[in-house]
């Protein structure tokens, strides 16, 4: 578990929702990139 | 090795784990944090930091929900700012009554008893609507309410005009006390249990509040959005938010939504619409079981109950991909004779 190395209380609270967006974020863009990167790969795949 | 502080075990049982609520959530618009609460509790972590991560697990999956469906449908947008705010006050109150539970030593039992009556009434309606499905497609619908309709209950609950009148987008009137007190009731049940709520939520904005079908969808999707980010907020400021689980369960989740959404295209959800409900069923004697093995004082029963949670999940979303899988090749199949359905 990552500890938090900020103290409990308001701070904490906006510093893990800040988090869990960047997390949501980097996920959304990053499979976006990957969906779009082996999309050629994939239909030559199917092609062949 | 322990990379991230779990073992690789659990690393990877989080991220397959998250994959599979994604086909499931992708798939069917639900099934998101209630699964991941229960499944935490099961684990052994504490109950304010299961309901937590399940709540900052939902917001997660709610944000990429919203990035991809970057137009949230017709919003009433002064209706979802009010819901935001009871929904946030119920969340309160429900995680103070966590804490203070916890605090007599009986979190764990009460969320375990609320997962068993929740998955085990949401598993029975599954079923009964599998088993009344030919009968409704004999019907063929005649009794349905337009998208654009309010039902009838809901026009006679805001046939009740107690003042303060909120004017709705879709033209109607409801009770602020309507809006508070069935927001509020939500919002509790999420802060107690851990759900993010769309599957009570949407249908509390349809019928009790009274808004068409598109207009519940977009405001409980926008609403939900704010009281998920509170919900991880309120759970973060005590530090029960688990981030290393829920973000492996986003890892998960983000690629598995995908496929489970683009599985709508090509699976009838009536075709495995029977599996889900049983899913719930199992998921609900797993957390019966643990429940009573820890009254019992022994572990004995532990991987069973995380079995069914865990594995009846695993077996629903595994099937949804195969029988895509299969509606795909019978695809490819049809096109490549000549003359075949394009």
């Amino acid at each position: 578990m990552i500890e938090s190395a900020v103290q409990p209380g308001a701070f904490q609270g906006v510093t893990f929702v800040g988090a869990i967006l960047l997390i949501a974020i980097a996920l959304y863009v990053g499979y976006a990139l990957l969906e779009r990167a082996i999309a050629p790969l994939i239909e030559a795949v199917t092609d062949a | 090795m322990e990379p991230l502080g779990l073992s690789v075990g659990l690393l990877v049982l989080f991220v397959s784990f998250g994959f599979m609520v994604g086909v499931l959530f992708g798939f069917f618009g639900m099934g998101g944090s209630f699964l991941v609460t229960p499944t935490l509790l099961l684990l052994g972590y504490p109950a304010s930091v299961s309901i937590g991560s399940g709540l900052a697990f939902y917001f997660g999956t709610s944000v990429i929900a919203v990035l991809k469906h970057y137009d949230v449908g017709e919003v009433d947008y002064k209706l979802g700012a009010i819901l935001f705010v009871v929904l946030s006050i119920g969340i309160e109150l429900g995680s103070r009554l966590v804490f203070g539970l916890e605090a007599l030593g009986v979190a764990g039992l009460v969320t375990g008893v609320a997962y068993v009556l929740l998955l085990g009434g949401i598993g029975a309606l599954f079923l009964r609507r599998a088993y009344n499905l030919d009968d409704e497609e004999a019907d063929d619908g005649d009794a349905d309410v337009s998208d654009e309709e309010i039902p009838p209950v809901a026009r006679r609950i805001q046939s009740h005009t107690i003042p303060p009148m909120i004017s709705l987008s879709s033209g109607g009137r409801a009770s602020l006390w309507t809006i508070g007190g069935a927001g509020g009731i939500v919002g509790v049940i999420s802060g107690l249990i851990g759900v993010g709520g769309g599957f009570i939520r949407m249908p509390t904005i349809y019928y009790v509040i009274g808004t068409p079908l598109t207009a519940a969808v977009g405001t409980s999707l926008f609403a939900g959005l704010f009281a998920g980010a509170f919900g991880t907020f309120t759970y973060g400021t005590s530090g029960s938010v688990d981030l290393t689980v829920v973000g492996l369960l986003l890892v998960g989740s983000a690629f598995g939504a995908r496929l489970g959404s683009a599985a709508t295209t090509i699976v009838e959800e009536n075709d495995v619409i029977v599996y889900f409900g049983l899913m719930m069923v199992f998921a609900s004697v797993g957390i019966a079981l643990s429940e009573l093995a820890n009254w019992l004082g022994t572990g004995a029963l532990d991987l069973v109950s995380v079995l069914l949670l865990v594995g009846s999940s695993f077996v629903v979303a595994l099937l949804i991909l195969y029988k895509a899988l299969e509606a795909a090749r019978a695809t490819d199949g049809r096109r490549s004779i000549p003359g075949g359905s394009h």
